[in-house]
């Protein structure tokens, strides 16, 4: 062979050749074919290229060992510099041009022709050089390669070989070791080549290659970095031309999974221009992928499969989470196409060496349309550059994204912007989060709310809560009431103590206060009518439902008429007894109730029913020992007007029943219903009230119906509140003897009511008594309290 | 001031202006009791987002703790010095919502797996914010 001397510039270009026609790795011999192509793109004639080989001896060796190469490079740059090929020329020529050769397609063969033209002493340029070839190795590869079916070999500035995440390194990983491998032949010059190339690359770094920052993020890598600086040095003159036409061209440089070597597909990673932007065959390439793993693209992927796919990539864990944390836009742990493919388009930049961004790249937002920012997104801060417009718009996405998306590609770069988004997205998820950790968390609501659906305001409803209530209260042992408790259920129930309150309000209570208070002693009576079927009650209050549910009724109830906010009056003294009685008897004694109270009649809503109260009374005594309190009540109704003693005794025991219920309030409501009724039961027909309860009374439970009956009857009864603890029990169950039942029933609550009423107005009075008694201490002791302060 | 996520174990710390690490984890450990207290406390609360406790006033080093506790029995605690007047209530719930979102996310990334420390630079960065927004 002849001898041959090359100039560092030269050996290192040549060295660089030889390497990427070394396909086969042999670092001595260079491929045949990929010589040939390479000689080819040298845009010389076919019969130079064959003279070429003749005389570097390949011919002979029939193959291109590493001088041959040398040679035949030398030649080509002779033949392309014009000078006829001589073996002697070859080391007499100085200044010989290195040989260029041109790579990749049409115009960017030309291209490239022309930057080569341009490009002197640079460097090998060749299949980088003009900053076209910002992916240097790629356009390397791509050349060596001219196979490559990328459309556009020339990675404008990102030219990183994205190797399919199954791929191991990126392909300048590969590119490294394709020169490492050759240089096996020539150790000497070759550990220098690469890096005297790489030096050269960089210097040859011209601004507008945006791309550039990215290059020289990758410092760790020389190789890379030499890639990186190359795009930067591109010449001027040449460069200016790359990175417009660049810009258009997003070419992608994907390496096959398959093999390292540079055989290996390459795509470029988008241009410059917009580095992040995802090309045509990537995306393709990507939904290919997507569909393997989802074969609808509009689903998604969900998290676990996305991880096992991208944990092939080989990248560590933690770059592959920055990944998601990017690619993942609506932080639903799963990967929409759109989510998917910046996903995969983020792997493979990393894979290729590029540095994760901060946030993710504008044209790897998801959008609802494919904006390609081919205006570009030019920052030269590569990665981080890139304003992260969270946006997510998948196509399934409505519409509206796409606006959305303009105005965040508007906003672009504001962290507090993308945290807003997330934390819109996010917060969307953490408030069904929370919505769902709040909502258990507030049974009663749920509970109560289907109460007022049920709860119909219609004054028989509250009449007959109210004389259930009353009922209940008496009769609380009575079997009728624990009857109830098993019908109700926990809707039942509550509905049963809204209507208490409902009637109760309705039998008295004008005001919605009143109405209110009623609900907690009834939904106490309810309660123990509840524990009744227990046996004894206990903590009935505790379960009394809310009180707001029976509130309308109050207000029907209040609509209704006044006469029977009289007649009930007695009534909310039942729910007094509830509270009074706090121990309901275990034995119904509404038969003995319903004889006493039928016979009787409904007597008129105070006096008349005494003296029948006082009879029954004396049979539930041993049940309802409270029930003897209210026949006193009751006799003390009747009395009150006259006898203050009375009252006071009363007083204590309405006190005590006040106590019992725990709402003085109501026991006030009482006392002066109970008084007004007082003054008008004696003249009033509890037949007149009566009526008005019927009507009202409808369909809800059966017990209400049970008491319309009751109530027509409740007139013909003298015993008041025996009949009204009569019908308490009758009116939750049994339908047979129900109607006398009920009727009693509500007899006796009517007259509990009213005894309850009249206790209240007495309780008022002593209180105001006892008020006025504070005031007076008070006035006193401020006037002593000077003294004290002195 | 510094912010902790706990899971009975620190999964990440980070504290704004003096780097006394140790000390805030000392502090956090400390307050792990009392949260703990207040979470076995209340059986059905446990929804409870805002478990907010004033406490540890210590003399010398006045702070302020707050807890937050999730359903995974997951902890942040935020450390706030008593000098610079005292956050709102508001303020601090609203720190631990960004928190508690910020955390999802981070769990959401099928590549975290629970438990490990949070690595996460989105999670980072939004501590980051949100402990110069309270300074």
């Amino acid at each position: 062979m002849e001898s041959l001397t090359l100039s560092d510039v030269e050996q290192k270009y040549y060295s660089e050749l030889f390497l990427s026609c070394d396909v086969d790795n042999t670092k001595k011999v260079a491929s045949n074919g990929k010589v040939l192509d390479l000689f080819r793109a040298a845009q010389l004639s076919n019969e130079v290229v064959h003279q070429i080989t003749e005389l570097c001896g390949a011919t002979r060796l029939g193959h291109f060992g590493r001088s041959q190469f040398y040679i035949a490079l030398k030649l080509i740059a002779l033949a392309q510099s014009g000078l006829p090929l001589r073996v002697e020329s070859l080391n007499s020529v100085r200044d010989l041009p290195l040989p260029r050769f041109v790579m990749g397609k049409n115009e960017q063969e030309m291209r490239h022709a022309v930057m080569f033209a341009d490009t002197e002493n640079q460097g090998p340029y060749f299949p980088r050089p003009p900053g076209r070839v910002q992916a240097k190795k790629v356009s390397a590869h791509e050349m060596i390669q001219p196979c490559v079916p990328t459309v556009d070999p020339q990675p404008d500035t990102t030219s990183p070989v994205v190797s399919p995440h199954q791929s191991p390194p990126t392909s300048p990983h590969a590119w490294r070791k394709h020169k490492r491998q050759a240089s096996g032949g020539n150790v000497d010059r070759q550990p220098s080549v690469p890096g005297v190339v790489w030096p050269h690359f960089r210097e040859a770094q011209p601004g507008p290659v945006t791309g550039d920052g990215m290059w020289s993020a990758h410092s760790p890598p020389p190789v890379q970095e030499s890639w990186v600086s190359f795009t930067d040095t591109p010449p001027s003159s040449t460069l200016p031309m790359h990175p417009p036409s660049a810009q258009p061209e997003s070419t992608t440089v994907r390496t096959v999974p398959s093999a390292m070597t540079t055989n290996e597909i390459q795509r470029q990673i988008s241009g410059y221009d917009d580095p992040w932007k995802i090309t045509d065959e990537q995306r393709q390439y990507y939904i290919n992928q997507f569909k393997t793993i989802q074969a609808d693209l509009t689903g998604l992927i969900p998290g676990s499969a996305a991880k096992e796919f991208f944990t092939k990539s080989k990248l560590p864990i933690l770059e592959l989470s920055h990944i998601w944390e990017l690619s993942d836009f609506d932080k639903d742990g799963a990967l929409t196409l759109d989510e998917f493919c910046a996903a995969f388009h983020l792997v493979v930049a990393r894979k290729n060496g590029y540095d994760l961004p901060e946030k993710l790249p504008e044209s790897l937002m998801p959008k609802l349309i494919d904006l390609d920012d081919s205006a570009g997104v030019p920052e030269p801060a590569p990665e981080v550059g890139f304003s992260a417009s969270p946006v997510e718009v998948t196509p399934n996405k409505s519409p509206s994204m796409p606006s959305l998306n303009q105005n965040w590609s508007e906003l672009n770069q504001s962290n507090e912007q993308w945290e807003t988004f997330s934390e819109r997205s996010s917060s969307s998820q953490t408030l069904t989060q929370f919505d769902s950790n709040i909502a258990p968390a507030d049974p009663d609501t749920a509970i109560v709310h289907p109460v007022p659906i049920r709860m119909t305001p219609s004054k028989i409803h509250m009449q007959e809560m109210e004389l259930k209530r009353t009922g209940s209260d008496h009769t609380h042992p009575t079997s009728p009431l624990m009857a109830k408790p098993p019908e109700l259920s926990d809707e039942a129930k509550l509905a049963a103590t809204i209507k208490f309150p409902g009637t109760t309000v309705g039998d008295g209570y004008s005001s919605s206060d009143s109405f209110t208070s009623d609900q907690e002693p009834i939904s106490s009576a309810v309660n123990r009518q509840r524990s009744h079927s227990g046996t004894s009650p206990e903590g009935l209050k505790v379960v009394a439902p809310p009180p707001p549910p029976p509130r309308p009724h109050a207000s029907h109830s209040r609509s209704s008429s006044l006469d029977m906010n009289r007649n009930f009056a007695a009534v909310p003294a039942g729910p007094q007894q509830p509270g009074v009685v706090a121990f309901p008897p275990a034995v119904p004694p509404r038969p003995l109730p319903t004889q006493t109270s039928v016979p009787h009649g409904h007597r008129s809503v105070e006096g008349d029913g005494l003296p029948a109260h006082t009879s029954t009374s004396p049979h539930q005594m041993p049940e309802q020992p409270n029930f003897a309190d209210f026949s006193q009540f009751q006799a003390f109704a009747v009395d009150q007007p006259a006898d203050d003693g009375e009252n006071a005794s009363d007083s204590g025991q309405a006190e005590r029943c006040a106590e019992t219920t725990g709402t003085m309030k109501t026991a006030k409501n009482d006392v002066q219903s109970e008084e007004r009724n007082a003054t008008t039961v004696n003249s009033a027909k509890v037949s007149t009230p009566l009526a008005p309860p019927p009507k009202p009374v409808r369909r809800r439970l059966k017990s209400e119906d049970e008491l319309r009956p009751d109530v027509e009857d409740l007139p013909q009864k003298s015993n008041v509140i025996a009949t009204v603890l009569a019908t308490q029990p009758s009116i939750p169950r049994s339908i047979g003897k129900d109607k006398k039942a009920i009727q009693a029933s509500i007899r006796r609550n009517k007259e509990t009511n009213t005894v309850l009423a009249r206790l209240n107005s007495e309780l008022q009075q002593q209180l105001k008594d006892l008020l006025e008694e504070r005031i007076s201490l008070e006035v006193q002791l401020e006037q002593l309290r000077p003294f004290s302060h002195l | 001031q510094s912010l902790c996520v706990h899971l009975n174990y620190p999964l990440y710390i980070r504290s704004v202006p003096t780097q006394g690490e140790l000390k805030f984890h000392y502090t956090v450990h400390t307050s792990l009791d009392v949260v703990e207290e207040k979470i076995s406390g209340v059986g059905k609360a446990l929804a409870d987002q805002r478990e907010l406790y004033l406490g540890l006033l210590y003399p010398t080093e006045d702070y302020k703790v707050y807890g937050y506790v999730t359903n995974s029995k997951v902890k942040f605690v935020i450390v706030v010095d008593s000098s610079n007047t005292s956050l709102r209530d508001n303020e601090i719930r609203s720190m631990f919502r960004k928190l508690h979102n910020s955390f999802t996310d981070v769990m959401c990334n099928p590549f975290y797996n629970p438990g490990d420390p949070i690595q996460s630079k989105a999670f980072d960065s939004i501590v980051s914010t949100m402990m110069v927004q309270a300074c």
